[in-house]
């Protein structure tokens, strides 16, 4: 798949991200379901608010884990992600 | 524990939090499916637990770590503080789900569970006439479910149809999955129906032959391939076609808490016929205290409590032995083997059943008995109320 880093992710409808204090995870919860995303993932998807496009998504965990070149990882991860029907892309 | 060899060496960990916490509002229904897992004895209980009961129960099991709430019954629209509970629900951070038939949700009382913050319904299609084999002509129940069909989208809640199939509706599969995809849906669960309360009552008209549901499933699978990014299928086949049981609720007294109507709380929403069990109430006890300290909900944690074949199968982990229930009302022992299972010395008896689905003659002799307060009455009477299962 290629994704177009130029369009906007959002967590699908429905759908929530939160933290969970007793299992101190952070947690995707669907109809009665729930996943518990392991560090990256939570990381990418509490940056994904609907707002911002891929790349500034990108921009953003590079800026605040002081790293580069973590493109492919996240697009991988969104990739996945948009399988499981978590997220979603709008074109701007 | 009466076994020092066994006692030594199971140090039960402490077991994690209920996630899963099923709040059966009410008993109250107005429809009478032949399948209803409510248990026979239903009409003994009428002292609901009032909102404030639910509402303790609510915030004590989320400080636990509970993190999805079903609200589910009988119909849970008959409770009018069904908005209050969501409200409080969802400002305490569950997911709230509503699992209905639809009957009492009108357009204005979804206004109010939208505002209330309720995150998603699951429509169940259920027959609510005697007539099962109109099943899908009947269109009372096609009218009623196109109009809360629509005012779920309208809601923008995610919606997931839910049908109990059995042996006389699986033959018309694909004319549920043609209105699934009509009004919607996006996920459809073709539950197969699980023998107890009810639904074991009924059994012999209700098991479908093997024929049926090889056709089920392969009709099934034809729709999975054409619509599969519409709309996903869910397609169970029935355990007594299988030849190892289910992992009953994911483990006993690993994730799901039930509490039924009258604040009885369970660790499946069948648990109650077991023998021998005393289940703690929520208006007595902490919901930590009878998640953690209950006899009722330790005693078949983890593997401790098994016996032969079970013991020493390596398996175990498995299916931890299977279903409870289904184990007691098949054997009369409630520490045996799920008799699904083929390791099981009583397997016969599900074989019987299976070969009596087989044969036409047989299985559709019987009149089915449907869920009512008459028929709860009267298939109860002189037993001790909500205690009633009815063990074969
Ligand atoms: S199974 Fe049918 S009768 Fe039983 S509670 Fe559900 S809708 Fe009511
Ligand atoms: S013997 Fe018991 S543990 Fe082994 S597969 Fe059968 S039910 Fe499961």
């Amino acid at each position: 798949m290629n994704i177009d880093t130029n369009t906007v992710v959002s967590i699908s409808p429905g759908l929530r991200l939160q933290f969970e204090k007793a299992q101190d995870t952070w947690v995707l919860l669907y109809p009665e379901g729930m996943v518990k995303l392991n560090q990256s993932a939570s990381e990418i998807m509490q940056r994904c608010d609907g707002e911002r496009k891929l790349s500034d998504v990108v921009k953003l965990l590079e800026k605040d884990f002081e790293q580069t070149g973590l493109e492919p990882d996240v697009l991988s991860f969104v990739e996945h992600a948009l399988e499981q029907k978590w997220v979603e892309l709008r074109n701007e | 524990m009466n076994n020092p060899a066994s006692s030594t060496n199971t140090a039960i960990s402490k077991p994690g939090p209920p996630l899963w916490l099923l709040a059966e509002l009410t008993y109250r229904c107005p429809l009478h499916c032949a399948f209803c897992y409510n248990p026979i004895g239903f009409d003994q209980v009428d002292q609901e637990l009032d909102t404030q009961g639910w509402i303790k129960t609510l915030r004590e099991a989320r400080e636990l770590g509970s993190v999805q709430v079903g609200f589910s019954g009988g119909e849970p629209m008959l409770r009018p503080d069904l908005e209050e509970l969501v409200a409080e629900a969802r400002s305490l951070g569950y997911y709230t789900n509503l699992l209905t038939s639809g009957v009492g949700l009108t357009a204005e009382r979804a206004k109010a569970l939208k505002e209330a913050g309720l995150d998603h319904v699951q429509l169940s299609f259920q027959d609510s006439t005697k007539e099962l084999n109109d099943f899908l002509s009947n269109t009372k129940t096609f009218d009623l479910k196109n109009k809360v069909a629509a005012i779920i989208k309208d809601n923008n809640w995610p919606m997931v149809l839910n049908c109990v199939i059995h042996r006389m509706n699986i033959d018309y599969v694909d004319k549920i999955i043609e209105l699934a995809l009509d009004l919607g849906a996006e996920t459809l669960e073709l539950a197969n129906t699980q023998f107890y309360s009810w639904a074991k009552l009924n059994r012999d008209s209700l098991l479908p032959s093997r024929e049926q549901i090889e056709k089920a499933e392969a009709v099934t699978g034809r729709y999975r391939e054409k619509y599969g990014d519409k709309i996903s299928i869910i397609f169970v086949v029935p355990d007594y076609y299988e030849h190892r049981p289910k992992k009953c609720m994911n483990g006993w007294g690993n994730v799901f808490l039930t509490i039924t109507p009258d604040g009885t709380a369970l660790p499946c929403h069948t648990a109650r016929m077991l023998p021998g069990l005393e289940f703690p109430n929520v208006k007595e006890h902490s919901v930590s205290d009878v998640w953690y300290e209950s006899e009722g909900f330790n005693r078949y944690r983890g593997k401790g409590w098994m016996k032969e074949p079970c013991r020493s199968c390596p398996e175990q982990d498995d299916d931890l032995g299977g279903c409870r229930c289904q184990a007691y009302m098949l054997t009369g022992d409630p520490n045996a083997a799920d008799p699904v299972c083929d390791k099981s010395e009583h397997r016969s008896v599900v074989d019987e059943a299976v070969a009596k689905a087989q044969d036409n003659i047989a299985a559709e002799a019987h009149p089915l008995v449907f869920r009512d307060p008459k028929e709860s009455k009267r298939l109860s009477a002189g037993k001790d109320g909500a205690n009633v299962l009815l063990p074969s």
